[in-house]
């Protein structure tokens, strides 16, 4: 499709990135935080992707590189607002220090159904965004759209051995500031009747 | 050789990414089925992310969809395109 599309057959970019406006709006919304910002990097990556269609030679996925492109995106509109937002990529660069998971006697599985409540969904998205950029970057390429640790490492252009680092204190992260809260919104009772 | 729950801890996310040596694996097991402390931060910790990748989450904003394409039709049909500046493509 992206050489019918490079002979002229332009219309064609509507559908080859039709399976990728959710991930790359994700990529987006999990950086700058609001979602007319978020819509605004999405597009920008949509197109810097189109224009640079050419560039693409097939090295790694489409959607790999689409990624790409969004996140740098991303931290080119970060980098411009750390000012106002007090929030730098450079700030969390230090990657030394021991992160302590939340320390639990039991864990009831929480149900997919449980996200149909609005405040689950809030407890789990500010969780992703209050990350440290570093960690958060990784999180959401590894674990929301699913690369590989070796196309993690290919994005963000550092080594396995720091995604698998980074990897590791992101989802420890997770569960130390998710677990108490998401025991608390879904007592054991209602996780237990939610199954029936 | 016996491991601490602390030392578990540090394994978490590669047993979930089943990328631990085969010996390091077998020992966190053995570990997780003696620790009830252990077993519930690994359930969840993949809990929590299963729940966090769920397409729910971040969802797409009314009009996303036809404001991106309005957009790109835009583009598609100017004349002037080109790269901005050259994009690095990963291996």
């Amino acid at each position: 499709m992206i050489a019918a599309i490079l002979a002229g057959n332009r219309e064609l970019y509507h559908n080859l990135i039709e399976p990728y406006e959710l991930s790359v709006y994700r990529m987006a919304m999990s950086f700058v935080k609001d979602e007319t910002e978020a819509e605004d990097v999405a597009q920008d990556a949509f197109l810097k992707a189109f224009r640079n269609l050419a560039n693409f030679r097939g090295q790694s996925k489409f959607s790999t590189w689409l990624i790409s492109i969004t996140l740098n995106e991303a931290r080119r509109r970060l980098r411009r607002q750390s000012t106002v937002r007090m929030e730098s990529l450079d700030d969390f660069t230090e990657e030394g220090g021991k992160v302590s998971p939340a320390l639990l006697r039991d864990w009831s599985e929480i149900p997919s159904e449980a996200l149909e409540r609005r405040e689950v969904r809030a407890l789990l998205q500010r969780a992703i965004e209050e990350l440290p950029p570093i960690y958060r970057e990784v999180v959401v390429l590894r674990d929301i759209e699913e690369l590989s640790v070796e196309e993690a490492a290919g994005v963000l252009t550092i080594s396995i051995s720091s995604v698998k680092v980074r990897l590791h204190r992101a989802r420890i992260m997770l569960q130390k500031a998710l677990a108490p809260k998401l025991k608390l919104a879904i007592p054991k009772k209602r996780r237990w009747l939610a199954w029936y | 050789m016996v491991l601490e729950c602390k030392h578990v801890w540090d394994y978490i996310s590669e047993f979930l990414d089943d990328s631990l040596p085969p010996e390091t694996r077998e020992l966190v097991q053995k570990h997780l089925e003696t620790c009830d402390i252990c077993s519930a931060i690994l359930d969840s910790t993949r809990n929590i992310l299963i729940l966090t990748a769920d397409d729910r989450i971040f969802e797409l904003p009314a009009g996303y969809s036809q404001r991106l394409h309005a957009r790109l039709s835009r583009e598609i049909h100017s004349e002037n395109i080109g790269p901005e500046e050259p994009i690095q493509e990963q291996d």
